[in-house]
């Protein structure tokens, strides 16, 4: 019993010793800086930077001595901190957002034939490009909303991805996953969109889709400048958005959307479309 | 007599192979449709380059699509008559590709002079010359360019060449039918690729469920070397790498071709053409496929030109028999489903199988209880399950590791599956993933 107690106690005395020995011998010198970047950052990991994971980041913005890129999901109060930390002057980017350019789920929009594979919007896309007999619309099997390191995505029982203005991040990951290009980026301060991702033809829109966009130009005759048409697509011009919601009830296939109005039928996210600016964001 | 063991490979599966609808029945021309739609991506590789223009007269088996590179054939008009139109129009592959449609003048006059020859005068180059010029591509469904295929590099010596008459593939009977109708026209053929490959062990495989064929083969080859080998009736037997295994009992190594072990296999429909190229000068603008389901009136096998819409086809059937849930262009475990019957024929197509919604029948995917059927059947020795969970999980490195690559989407995994998990369009996913991958480094 005794001996016992006194080898272990020994043999534990040992390895301390070493252990001890070892942590000093081999410290690994960390600038402090660094870890305190890495400490405001999201934490997510999601590469928006262009560097790998937050770590990399960090040690970028530290050894590099210059903030070389932004963290979109950690917007400007995390950009202004980090500035501080390194005595630097601060860089700013626009915040965005993305935004699911399609309000076609299982009801509205109809499909070629009928899928039995994989859960996955890429391997869906593979099969005769995809079951939606529009060219452009959300699958909706979910493949963004897997990625999303913010659960900031979702998809309504219909089947379509819609994004949460307030916990998307901007990061951008959901725009790589997705095989049909339906999710873009667009400024955090633009409520309204055009969702419609068709270039189709109207006839040909309408005959698939109950919200398609068929390049009708009642947007653009509403508000000249704030929509512009091309290849048969509407789309929003940001620069001018802020004209844009007087179109939203014009439109005669309602593919004109103003998220502080209210998000795509089904998304849950409905009762969070409060006024987002981006002093709030940044609190 | 006593039993001997008949050749096969580790694996496979043995599904209700339907053959019986249509193995009598003898092939039958089809008359001109009022449209041929011919694609110019009709094989594996860069697409023909089109060289004729709407409005211009062309005569049958005259090019309208330029080979592009070494990998890819030309393209041949399969009747005489004017080119209406040069458009995206529906392909087999579910999206619109660049076509030719010509409509037929009726008179299917055949370009003149045809480009014929003697075998015995030209030399292998010359041969394969004409086959690329032909537009001869693998017909069991492929579609890899035969010149290719016939040209492998000096330090790979070929000293076998496999005939493929297996057909495994359930219900299609076009190989089979034509065994019996043009065996001369088949073993000509293998005397062209004898010369090209200078090989003198020469195979004909052909499964058991097709005892006449065996024994007209066998009857047409007394006296010269070449062998038939009478093969277990298992489904892949006729995919490549397992058809070699069984024969010559060589395996084909991870990643690699058939030729690292010295072997060539052509399909029988291919060796019929190549002799129709050579010693008739026709191009590749005819292939015989096999119509059936229960979705169809009369069951049919069809000698039909490349280029003709699968309505037309139907309408020669007698028509559709109620309403079709599913279209298969080629055979049920390897074959195409398809969107539509506007859909044109290709060089590829093997089959045309029409089901109603009895035989379709919608079952939810389940989870993987750990049967290991898939692993038992898979012909290829992979881990179909695994790489299929790699594939979900976006594990691409992993999926790589556990040979993915070396899928050849037989479709025994999935066949197998009481769970009805998508396996091979797991594994395929992976596929595309891995070489995606590799394009990035």
């Amino acid at each position: 019993m005794i001996a016992s107690i006194l080898s272990l106690g020994a043999i534990g005395f040992l390895a301390a010793l070493t252990l001890g020995f070892a942590a000093r011998k081999f410290a690994v010198e960390v600038d402090p800086r660094e870890l305190a970047i890495l400490e405001l950052l999201p934490g997510a990991n999601c590469g928006a930077c262009g560097y790998p994971g937050c770590s990399g980041y960090a040690k970028m913005v530290v050894n590099g001595d210059k903030i070389a890129a932004t963290c979109p999901p950690g917007g400007s109060a995390v950009m202004d901190k980090i500035a501080n930390i390194m005595g630097l002057a601060p860089i700013t980017a626009e915040p965005k957002v993305a935004v699911v350019m399609c309000q076609g789920d299982n009801l509205k929009a109809k499909d070629k034939y009928k899928y039995l594979g994989l859960t996955d919007c890429r391997a869906a896309q593979k099969v005769a490009d995809g079951p939606k007999q529009c060219p452009g619309g959300c699958l909706g099997l979910g493949t963004c909303e897997r990625v999303c390191p913010f659960g900031a995505i979702e998809m309504t029982p219909d089947n379509l991805a819609v994004i949460s203005r307030k916990k998307c991040t901007g990061c951008g990951k959901c725009v790589a996953s997705c095989p049909r290009a339906v999710i873009r980026m667009a400024p955090l301060d633009a409520t309204t969109h055009v969702l419609c991702n068709s270039h189709d033809k109207g006839a040909l829109v309408r005959k698939y889709c109950e919200v398609g966009c068929i390049a009708c130009q009642i947007c653009k005759k509403q508000v000249p400048g704030a929509y512009e048409i091309e290849n048969l697509l509407a789309t929003v011009v940001y620069e001018n958005h802020q004209d844009a919601p007087a179109a939203v009830e014009k439109c005669p296939t309602r593919c004109i959307r103003d998220f502080m109005v209210s998000y795509p039928d089904g998304s849950s996210f409905a009762e969070a479309t409060v006024p987002l600016k981006k002093e709030d964001r940044a609190a | 007599m006593a039993m001997t063991k008949l050749k096969t490979f580790p694996g496979g599966l043995h599904p209700a192979d339907n053959k019986q609808w249509t193995a009598s029945r003898s092939i039958e021309f089809v008359p001109l449709p009022d449209e041929l739609i011919i694609p110019l991506s009709q094989h594996i590789g860069a697409p023909a380059e089109v060289c004729v223009e709407v409005g211009a007269l062309v005569k049958k088996g005259e090019i309208i699509g330029k080979a592009k590179g070494f990998v890819s054939v030309p393209v041949h008009a399969s009747t005489s008559g004017e080119v209406v139109a040069v458009e995206p129009r529906l392909h087999p592959s579910g999206r619109p590709l660049l076509s030719v449609v010509i409509k037929p003048d009726g008179e299917d006059d055949w370009i003149d002079p045809l480009p014929q020859g003697d075998p015995d005068k030209l030399s292998a180059d010359e041969l394969k010359d004409r086959l690329r010029d032909a537009g001869i591509v693998g017909m069991g469904g492929a579609t890899f360019p035969a010149h290719v295929k016939l040209s492998p590099p000096e330090e790979k010596p070929i000293d076998t060449l496999i005939i493929n008459g297996v057909e495994c593939e359930p219900y299609l009977t076009a190989d089979h039918r034509l065994m019996l109708e043009e065996p001369e026209r088949i073993l000509q053929g293998v005397a062209i690729l004898r010369k090209i490959l200078t090989v003198d062990n020469i195979y004909i495989g052909i499964e058991v469920n097709k005892p006449d064929a065996i024994a007209l083969m066998t009857e047409k080859c007394a006296g010269t070397d070449v062998k038939v080998v009478p093969l277990e009736v298992k489904y892949p037997q006729g995919a490549e790498k397992q058809l070699i295994l069984a024969i010559t009992g060589r395996e084909v190594p991870s990643g690699g071709l058939p030729m690292e072990v010295g072997v060539v296999v052509q399909n029988v429909g291919t060796t019929a053409a190549v002799a129709d190229a050579v010693i008739n000068g026709y191009p590749l603008i005819e292939r015989v496929c096999t119509v059936t389901g229960s979705g169809i009136s009369e069951q049919k096998n069809l000698r039909i030109r490349v280029g003709t819409p699968l309505q037309h086809l139907v309408d020669f059937c007698g028509g559709l028999n109620g309403d079709p849930a599913k279209l298969i262009m080629g055979g049920p475990m390897m074959g195409m489903t398809q969107l539509s019957l506007d859909v044109p024929a290709t060089r590829g197509t093997s089959g045309l199988l029409i089901f109603g919604e009895d035989d379709i029948p919608l079952v939810e995917q389940g989870p993987c209880i750990r049967c290991a059927r898939c692993v038992k059947t898979c012909p290829a020795h992979l881990l179909p399950t695994t790489i299929a969970a790699y594939a979900r999980l976006e594990m691409i490195d992993e999926a790589e590791e556990y040979c993915a690559m070396d899928c050849i989407e037989c479709g025994c995994c999935s066949y197998s599956c009481p769970s009805f998990i998508p396996l091979v369009q797991s594994l395929r996913h992976a596929k595309a993933a891995i070489l995606e991958k590799r394009r990035k480094i």
